[in-house]
């Protein structure tokens, strides 16, 4: 069963096509990127899924069947606009949202008590929200949206405005999320946590898809037959390089077409060459994103 | 339905610890006690420095008023013309006095001078001015009890019958006219803090951006519902809380105010009351829920909200109508219109007034336009808390309810 199966779903705002006929599946144990520009539609499928919006035509199963209260408990949601209640304290308020997704007060303490020691927020249990820094929030935000250990995690934006620490943290919490068996959706614009955490992807643009499937098999498809190369000094001419790009640390050699990269290498060791760096380049996926929304073909 | 219990339940602790609403429900048994306090000071301290026996002045051109210069109350001393009297007016001999003009018997005219500045000519004096005047007209051809009398022709019990015959209990003028707009005031009070704190609580999540995770865990309704349920606890706790305190009080100052003798809010009224409570709240924290989430921040949401409160005042700035002409029909207007019902039917209760029909018709409409409000609310709820920037017009508003 997947954990979410969405076909053919389209949403319209008075005349605007917000949505048009997107389908996808998510997995348990992956974690599926969602991504497009601004206004692509990304969190109109959001709140769909969420059963927030209806869409106009088309179908959504949550973990096997249409959304109904009892898989309203099983979902986390981190919407891309924070917000929490100010006046509550941490720990009153991680435990009034984790009663609406019907767990109980006790549980829900101890649970808190849990990841917020694991966040290092312990200390700051008995705060009011207003009194947390915007980063601290965000963490918070993010434990009360896993504090009912769902089977499916939705986050929009998780990373936005929070230092490297607090990254690699939610990074290290989403792959312990997908370690266990849980689906996580991550809809973002930041195309290298995208490239580090996810199994699959769907792109849209304009309402659209763009792209879908799994990650690397996307990135091979738009591989250009290019190595990323450092050496120590100038290796000079080599056969077959067509063309070279300079990217400041290293060098990207465009080869021809009947040119393998393997080729390169070994021309590189015979001369004696320091290689400090050789790479069979995929394009990183942000080139891919910028290629697929300007329309330009693979 | 449990996770409407638990939004009603956080709604209903959360209000509770609100300074605002505490402040708001100790104020009235505060108020009181301030008052009595106040009352019973004065009584203790303030001594009238006014004699018993007034001196009054008087000139008399017609030449009949010459006897009976003491009466209870007054000593009248005759000047021989208006010269003198108000020289002894300036020097202070007097506090006043009046002159009897030739053609009296026919006209009725007493001119009064005084220096003291007065909003009405006091009671008491015109009383005595009226004994010395009756006792000086008929006083040969009366006894001295007919003269009593006349002084004082009539001591009034008035008994109302009802339909069969029977004497209705009769209420002193006090509860007829203080007591339903006491009552009704506090009714409003009650139902517009809760219902605004409905609205600022709405207007916030949905500010805060708190909506979509809420929305990702319940369902509007549930919102809804459980919001209007834990707020509505916390209300009629606070009517009660007033209620009993002023039940408490009655008896407790009744000892010292006699006035307070026998006032009590009969338990009919005390029925209807928290019933017209409940469904008027009902119907205005349901129609508040649904304006805080169209508007787009608190104070927009706010001062829509303010236009229902007044709708549901009229009948307080129209009360000298409604109590003086129960049967009016304004009166009778306002107590079938569900927002201005409430506050009617309370000051109308104590006056024995309202016939059966009116009131079950008053009630059935109320509770009718609480179910519309509820399923016209409930569908803007739901579309209009995702809305944000632009605040939908009405033909869009419409369309929700039509849509969701």
């Amino acid at each position: 069963m997947n954990a979410v199966a969405v076909s053919s779903i389209s949403k319209s705002f008075g005349k605007v096509e917000a949505v048009k006929s997107v389908s996808f599946t998510v997995e348990s144990g992956e974690v599926f990127g969602l991504i497009g520009p601004n206004g692509a539609g990304k969190t109109t499928v959001i709140r769909m899924l969420m059963d927030i919006i209806m869409p106009d035509s088309g179908e959504i199963k949550i973990l096997g069947e249409p959304l109904q209260e009892s898989t309203k408990n099983r979902i986390g949601y981190l919407p891309e606009e924070r917000g929490l209640y100010k006046k509550l304290t941490v720990i009153d308020c991680l435990s009034y949202l984790a009663s609406l997704k019907g767990t109980s007060p006790s549980v829900a303490r101890d649970q808190a008590k849990g990841l917020l020691q694991r966040t290092g927020m312990l200390p700051h249990q008995n705060k009011k929200i207003e009194e947390l820094s915007k980063g601290m929030a965000q963490l918070i935000q993010f434990t009360a949206t896993i504090l009912h250990a769902p089977d499916l995690v939705i986050l929009d934006e998780p990373f936005y405005g929070l230092d490297p620490v607090n990254t690699k943290l939610i990074k290290d919490m989403v792959a312990e999320l997908r370690s266990q068996g849980k689906a996580i959706i991550l809809s973002t614009h930041m195309m290298n946590e995208v490239e580090e955490l996810c199994d699959r992807i769907l792109m849209i643009n304009k309402g659209q898809t763009m792209l879908y499937g799994n990650l690397a098999e996307i990135k091979s498809r738009y591989r250009r037959n290019s190595v990323f190369v450092a050496t120590d000094g100038d290796p000079g001419r080599i056969d077959g390089v067509v063309k070279t790009q300079d990217h400041g640390s290293y060098r990207e050699l465009l080869l021809d077409s009947k040119t393998s990269p393997q080729k390169v290498l070994a021309s590189l060791v015979s001369r004696d060459v320091v290689v400090n760096r050789f790479e069979v380049a995929t394009p990183p996926l942000s080139e891919i994103f910028i290629r697929v929304v300007e329309g330009r073909s693979e | 339905m449990s996770k409407t219990l638990t939004i009603a339940r956080h709604e209903l602790l959360v209000t509770l610890k609100r300074m605002s609403f505490i402040l708001v429900t100790l104020a009235v048994p505060l108020l009181m006690l301030v008052g009595y306090g106040v009352y019973q000071g004065v009584q203790h301290w303030y001594r009238p420095s006014e004699p018993t026996v007034e001196v009054i002045g008087y000139v008399d051109q017609s030449g009949r008023f010459d006897e009976y210069n003491n009466q209870i109350g007054a000593t009248f001393n005759l000047y021989p013309g208006e010269e003198e009297a108000k020289q002894a007016l300036l020097a202070g001999e007097i506090k006043e006095y009046f002159v009897i003009p030739q053609d009296y018997l026919s006209s009725g005219s007493i001119i009064r001078y005084t220096k003291e500045r007065e909003l009405a000519p006091p009671p008491e004096t015109m009383e005595r001015i009226q004994d010395f005047l009756i006792s000086n007209l008929i006083g040969e051809q009366a006894t001295p009890e007919v003269l009593d009398r006349v002084k004082t022709p009539m001591l009034v019990t008035s008994i109302m019958l009802d339909e069969s015959g029977n004497a209705v209990e009769n209420h002193s003028p006090f509860v007829q006219f203080f007591l339903p707009y006491i009552f009704a005031i506090l009714l409003m009070l009650s139902i517009f803090f809760a219902s605004g704190y409905l609205l600022q609580g709405v207007s916030e999540e949905k500010e805060n951006r708190l909506i979509e995770v809420l929305l990702s865990s319940v369902s509007a309704r549930q919102l809804m519902v459980g919001k209007v349920l834990g707020l509505g606890t916390a209300g009629l706790a606070q009517m009660l809380v007033w209620v009993a305190s002023i039940e408490v009080f009655i008896k407790v100052a009744r000892v010292n105010i006699p006035a307070l003798s026998d006032l009590s809010i009969p338990s009919n009224i005390l029925v209807l009351g928290i019933v017209y409570y409940i469904l008027g709240y009902l119907l205005f924290a349901v129609l508040s829920a649904g304006i805080g989430s169209i508007g787009s921040n608190a104070r927009e949401s706010q001062s829509w909200s303010g236009i229902m409160a007044t709708t549901a005042m009229v009948p307080l700035w129209l009360s000298a109508v409604i109590i003086q002409s129960p049967d009016d029909i304004i009166s009778r207007v306002l107590t079938i219109f569900p927002f201005t019902a409430p506050v009617a039917a309370m000051m109308r209760l104590p006056l024995q007034s309202i016939p059966a029909w009116e009131l079950a018709l008053s009630l059935a409409l109320l509770v009718v336009s609480i179910v519309f409000s509820m399923w016209a609310a409930a569908k803007v709820f739901r579309t209009a808390l995702l809305m944000y920037g632009k605040r939908p017009s009405l033909k869009e508003i419409v369309r929700y309810i039509r849509e969701a």
